[in-house]
């Protein structure tokens, strides 16, 4: 049972107030019709499972039912931080920075 | 009026008193009333039902100008820090989310409030009547935070829920929004259709306090 | 007096309140402050269970949680019985009725015995694995003896009684054990400021000090306990929990607590009380105060009754004042087991000898011994216990420093007790829940905790400091770790005085070794409840299990109710000499929640019987109930499912409700739909991106249908959408689908499309919604209103606002049935007063209300699909032949419009919806069943696409089903097959879907 930090209610409430909703940061292609099936394919089912740090989407959806994202590492289940929807993340794993 | 607004349907949905409706509460069928006379004094939670009121929800970017409209119109400081309320006479505006709020008022004044806001209300934002949908339910006692502890996961303690504090949380199985209203008083605001399950409950997790049903 | 093991005193029983118990049948007495487990040793009781495997006749062990083989069934009535207690955690009261969960027909004469007499060797480790899995058929006839004979008690059939409750809590620090550790930690954190919670699975707190004879600060050390659980208690920020067992520790400092409210009192808790808690608590700070068990040693025989830990001979002698048998025999490895000895000895009953498997030993407690005229043997063990159901005596001899073989002659004395201590293990169970992998510490010879990234402290003994100054000030310094941590300021709690004793080095001995080899010897038990041997061990390891978790489940150690308290270490140490590793290399086994078994009624909490799942109701419920509707399940909500009539059949109810709405008026609550309030400039865009259709020209006053679809192109939702305004829709949505919908509209909108500026609110629960559907649903609703409600005026598809019998009122034309209909919304809590005066004016047209299975078959009559059952997340709306509510000209990329265009997705031959008319009209598909094309195929037959509804319809005479076939759009006329498991193949003939008006002209009126 995690206990989140809702960054919008400003105070942590218990997992079973919220939803998760999977990998974070996957954005809508702005031209589907554009995309070949295999990059569409890519877009709808491919996700991360990684071993360590994960960005993920959650919803507060028993409380004020807003959306933001959680970095957390999936083998420890730290949540290391939680931002809102269009936000950054601040701790990335190094394989992920640029 | 101006364009925007007359593009929004407002609707006067309670009846005249000339109509002869009955208006019924989501707990209505339990009959309170007649439970109320076997109240016992010595209760450790008092529960009372406060059916038929008007219920709105107002969605606003907190940023828009249209907050101080808002303000101006409900005569009250709209709660914009998360978490908090604020209450004058019949009037209660809880906090929801950042551009959200619950208002609860007399049903009979709800088309009222709608007008003025449909009225002065330019911009983004809107109002929505949940009259029907929803119920408050009054506890106060002094084991009301017990009850409470078995029925949500938030932290009920001094320290952390003062008087005024407002949370959506889960409630048993369901959902509700409390607030604190006094020392040992509470509200829950209660969906309309979850109000039997939730009152069933209530009555279970009050057993070993002794319940009391206030009218 | 027949509690012949009783003290005359001494102990912390209450002489004064005897108590009277049954056991196995036999009444018995015992005392206030008694254990069961006291009880029983002080009337002399030995067997107290048959083992697991050989059904060896066992006694008790221990005093605590650890205990293996005392476990018990109890209740004195059937609603009450409650298997595998633990008779050394269960307080005794008046009245108690218990028996040993295991023997088969009894503890005393087991026929099971026979099998484990008959030689180990027939059952080695993976025994049953491997004699009963062949011939595999058979092995549930094998698995009803096994169960029945090896059992770990019963439960009952009869609902339990008893009222279990739940309650979350909070805390600054959560304490774990009232022993000196914990005890000094809570009053340190209460000092300063903490919100504490105390928890201790005991009745009382003070843990080892209970049954210790020191003292601290000059004082004996229960009135330290006392003083402080007084101030403890005192604070209101001190939760205490006595009777508490913390079993799961889980993510973000979140654990879970058992508390057994009146256990202690009778069977049943007094009315209007909690027999049990389950407290789920959030702290902010954990200290693991768990304390340590102590490890029995490994030897031949040393299961036979009479044989325990040594610390457990001095706890019964000194809390509870009973001596468990008249001549002991104890065996240790380190000082601390002496103690034991001197308590007998101290109990005026014959300590035979000290084994001190050391060579030669020195210092106090060796002093003391031979002070006290005891016989000390050094450098030797206890190789073998003779007796069957009590120790009768013991052979004694001489071993190598190492432990690892005998090196000399066997001396055999008389003992009826055998006590044995191979050192401590921290308790540390807790600790690994959330994964963190204990690490061992060559000092202390046991594991401690690993690392964690919660916030949890651990002192005292579970922290491998057995002294109680030590653990008292590990505590403290615990409590100001965290309280720093919280940002408070630590107040200063003074460690008491105590009498140090210096402690002479103690050996490292986990196997005793026997003349023979281990396979040969007589059987070395390391777990008790599992009759796992040290040979069974070393069969695994040879059998080429090398993974300590292998090892585990192929010998089975550490299952059961007590998860290997007592033999685990034992068995790792083994184990990793069978491997030739240490035992840091070979490691554990995981601890996993929960430290002892909880109760299915604490788990439950309140969750059962009408609180089991919230059930969801109509404003109109209540008439339902009282006109005797029948109630189908939708998510949460209960519907009515069908109003049947004195004497009728469902079938002959439905027939009836289908025939009254096509032939005159019936009426349907819908209120259970999802309504979705949509303000704002864009949401009319917003509208076209969700839905699959054209939104942008919908005029207010107007309707439309449509269908929402999934980013895969699948359809996931359906339902009509209101323009209510300009800016203003609402819309509908399923019932089981309103929440996931609501979630949908959010999550597109706080992420891919914020600047759109449009707000959703769910307004499900404030309307009551009543559709009014017949030819005579226009003379009934203008009965009640004042609006003109001509086709001219309010035509098909068209919504207005109205006042229905005084109320006002939104109405739809909107149809579901095919028939000319009105769906009436009112504020909900002017529902039932509509709904009473519709029936009121409708009595005329024999109004006839109806639910949601006539409401399937109407809907079904006219072939409109069902979301969720006419599709199931792998159908797109061409596959159901709705292309005409696919709007592929919208200039946005809607949700599903690639999707739909994938490879996959037009490809010919996919399934697709079609009507389906059974050759014989009688006939009714059953929903699910498989099509194929050619019924004489061999099987497996190439299967074609499923039933996905079907009816018998009472309006046409036949029977009408609307299923999935491949390529069915293009197959019109033709057969498809549906062969059924009672060898019946039913042949139906692929047709349009809408059986009834496909022009509309019902409905469109």
């Amino acid at each position: 049972m995690f206990h989140i930090y809702c960054p919008h209610c400003c105070e942590h409430r218990e997992e079973e107030e919220f939803h998760v909703k999977g990998q974070a940061h996957i954005a809508r292609p702005v031209d589907p019709e554009a995309l070949s099936d295999e990059e569409w394919g890519n877009y709808l089912y491919f996700r991360k499972n990684p071993r360590g740090l994960h960005h993920e989407l959650w919803v507060h959806n028993a409380g004020c039912r807003k959306f933001f994202n959680v970095t957390r590492d999936t083998v420890t289940y730290e949540i290391k931080e939680v931002y809102k929807v269009g936000e950054q993340p601040s701790v990335v794993s190094p394989a992920d920075k640029v | 009026m101006s364009e925007t607004n007359s593009a929004v349907a407002i609707m006067n949905q309670v009846p005249g008193s000339d109509a002869d409706v009955r208006g019924e509460s989501p707990l209505h069928h339990v009959g309170l009333a007649d439970i109320t006379d076997q109240s016992n004094g010595d209760a450790g939670v008092v529960f009372s039902e406060a059916g038929l009121l008007g219920h709105l929800t107002l969605r606003c970017e907190p940023s828009s100008p249209l907050i101080a409209v808002a303000q101006t119109i409900l005569g009250i400081a709209l709660p914009l820090t998360p978490l908090t309320s604020v209450e004058q006479g019949d009037l209660v505006v809880r906090w929801i989310a950042p551009d959200e709020w619950l208002i609860s008022l007399p049903n009979d004044q709800v088309f009222d409030l709608e007008t003025r806001f449909r009225a002065e209300m330019n911009g983004h934002h809107s109002l929505v009547n949940g009259s029907g949908g929803m119920t408050v339910y009054k506890l106060r006692g002094r084991h009301v935070v017990d009850m409470l502890k078995k029925s949500t996961p938030v932290d009920l303690h001094d320290s952390e829920f003062p008087v005024g504090k407002v949370v959506s949380t889960v409630f048993a199985k369901s959902g509700a929004v409390i607030r604190r209203t006094g020392e040992s008083e509470f509200e829950l605001v209660v969906r309309r259709s979850f109000a039997d399950y939730i009152w069933l409950w209530i009555q279970d997790a009050s057993q070993e306090y002794g319940l009391a049903v206030a009218s | 007096m027949s509690q012949k093991n009783r003290l005359q005193s001494g102990g912390r029983i209450n002489r004064d309140q005897p108590m009277s118990f049954v056991y196995n049948g036999k009444n018995l007495q015992g005392f206030e402050g008694d254990t069961l487990a006291s009880a029983l040793l002080a009337n002399g009781i030995d067997v107290v269970g048959r083992s697991f495997k050989y059904s060896r006749p066992r006694g008790i062990m221990a005093a605590g949680a650890e205990e293996p083989n005392a476990i018990m069934q109890l209740g004195s009535t059937e609603a009450t019985q409650v298997p595998n207690v633990r008779a050394t955690q269960q307080e005794l009261f008046d009245g108690l009725v218990s028996g040993a969960v295991n023997g088969w027909p009894s503890v005393d004469t087991d026929l099971m015995s026979y099998v484990g007499k008959v030689g180990g060797k027939i059952m080695p480790p993976g025994f049953y694995y491997k004699t009963f899995m062949f011939p595999q058929n058979m092995w549930e006839t094998y698995e009803k003896f096994i169960r029945k004979a090896a059992g770990l008690g019963r439960t009952s059939y009869e609902t339990d009684p008893d009222l279990y409750d739940k309650v979350n809590q909070h805390c600054d620090v959560l304490v774990v054990g009232a022993g000196p550790a914990g005890l000094a930690a809570a009053l340190t954190a209460a000092r300063s400021g903490a919100r504490v919670i105390l928890a201790d699975e005991q009745s009382e707190f003070g843990g080892s000090l209970l049954s210790s004879k020191e003292t601290l600060d000059g004082a004996p050390a229960d009135a330290w306990v006392s003083s402080t659980v007084d101030e403890l208690g005192a604070n209101k920020d001190v939760v205490l929990l006595p009777r508490s067992t913390v079993n799961g520790y889980h993510d973000h400092n979140f654990l879970t607590i058992h508390e057994r409210c009146t256990d202690h009192i009778a069977d049943k808790a007094p009315t209007g009380k909690a027999r049990q808690r389950l407290h789920r608590v959030r702290a902010k700070w954990v200290v693991l105060a768990t304390g340590a068990h102590e490890r029995p040693l490994v030897f031949g025989n040393n299961d036979v009754p009479g044989c325990m830990v040594a610390n457990a001979v001095s706890t019964y002698i000194n809390r509870y004042g009973v001596v468990p048998g008249n001549e002991l025999v104890l065996m240790t490895t380190n000082d601390g087991g002496y103690q034991a000895a001197f308590d007998w000895h101290e109990a005026g009953r014959k300590v035979i000898a000290i084994v001190d498997t050391r060579q030669s030993p020195k210092g106090a407690c060796v002093a003391k011994a031979m002070d006290l005229g005891i016989n000390v043997i050094t450098g030797s063990a206890v190789i073998d216990v003779a007796g069957a159901k009590r120790v009768t005596g013991v052979s004694v001899a001489p071993i190598s420093a190492d432990g690892d073989m005998v090196t000399g002659s066997v001396t055999k004395l008389g003992a009826d007790t055998v006590a044995s201590s191979g050192g401590w293990s921290p308790v540390i169970h807790l600790a690994g829940h959330c994964g963190s992998r204990p690490v061992w510490n060559e000092e202390i010879l046991g594991f401690l905790a690993g690392p964690t990234v919660e916030k949890r402290l651990t002192a005292g003994a579970a922290n491998g400091e057995y002294t109680t100054a030590g653990a008292i000030a590990q505590g403290i310094e615990a409590a100001k770790t965290a309280i720093d941590a919280l940002g408070k300021s630590a107040v200063d709690v003074v460690v008491p005085a105590t009498e140090a004793i210096a402690q002479y080095p103690a050996m490292t001995l986990f196997h005793v070794p026997h003349v023979k080899r281990t396979a040969l010897a007589p059987k070395q038990f390391v777990d008790y409840q599992n009759d796992v041997t040290a040979a069974g061990i070393e069969l695994s390891c040879r059998e080429g299990f090398e993974s300590i978790e292998h090892v585990k489940r192929y010998t089975a150690m550490g299952f059961g109710t007590d998860q290997g308290k007592l033999g685990n270490i034992n068995g790792m140490a083994i184990t990793a000499k069978a491997l030739g590793k240490t035992i840091p290399e070979t490691g554990t086994t995981m601890f996993r929640p929960n430290y002892t078994p909880v109760t299915f009624g604490a788990i439950v909490g309140r969750d059962r019987g009408e609180l089991f799942d919230p059930e969801r109701f109509t404003a109109m419920h209540s008439w339902h109930v009282a006109n005797g509707a029948k109630f189908e399940d939708v998510g949460q909500w209960k519907r009515p499912w069908y109003f049947p009539k004195a004497g009728e059949t469902m079938q002959q109810s439905l027939d009836r409700e289908c025939l009254a709405t096509r032939e005159s008026v019936g009426i349907l609550d819908a209120s259970t739909l999802g309504k979705i309030d949509i303000q704002g400039k864009d949401a009319r865009e917003f509208l076209g991106r969700v839905y699959t259709n054209a939104w942008a020209k919908l005029a207010v006053g107007r309707c439309r249908y449509g269908l929402m679809c999934g980013e895969d192109g699948m359809v996931f939702d359906d339902g009509v959408t209101a323009c209510l305004g300009d800016n203003h829709f609402i819309m509908t949505t399923t019932t089981g689908g309103a929440a996931r919908v609501y979630e949908w509209l959010e999550l597109y909108h706080q992420t891919e499309w914020p600047e759109l500026e449009v707000y959703f609110n769910t307004v499900t629960d404030h309307w009551a919604t009543m559709t009014i559907s017949g030819p005579n649903s226009r003379k009934l609703i203008a009965e009640l209103t004042d609006y003109d409600v001509s086709a001219e005026n309010f035509g098909y598809m068209d919504w207005r606002e109205m006042t229905v019998a005084g109320v006002p009122a939104r109405v739809f034309r909107i149809s579901f049935t095919g028939e000319m209909s009105f769906e009436i919304n009112v504020q909900a809590n002017f529902g039932l007063h509509v709904w009473e005066k519709l029936f009121e004016a409708g009595e005329k047209y024999n109004l006839t209300p109806y639910g949601t299975e006539t409401m399937h078959i109407l809907r079904a009559e006219k072939g409109f699909i069902i979301a969720g059952q006419d599709t199931d997340g792998s159908v797109h709306p061409y596959d159901l032949g709705m292309g005409w509510a696919v709007s592929q000209q919208k200039p946005f990329s809607f949700i599903g419009k690639r999707g739909m265009a994938r490879e996959d997705c037009v490809r010919e031959n996919r399934k697709q919806l079609v009507g389906l008319k059974t050759t014989d009209p009688n006939v009714v598909l059953p929903e699910g069943a498989q099509g194929v094309f050619d019924p004489k195929a061999p099987i497996p037959m190439p299967m074609v696409g499923h039933v996905t509804s079907s009816y018998w319809s009472a309006n046409l005479g036949h029977s009408i089903a609307m299923g999935l076939v491949k390529g069915g759009l293009d197959r019109m006329g033709e057969k498809v097959y549906y062969p059924l498991a009672d060898g019946r193949v039913i042949e139906a003939e692929i047709c349009s879907p809408v059986f009834l008006d496909p022009a509309g002209e019902r409905q469109n009126v």
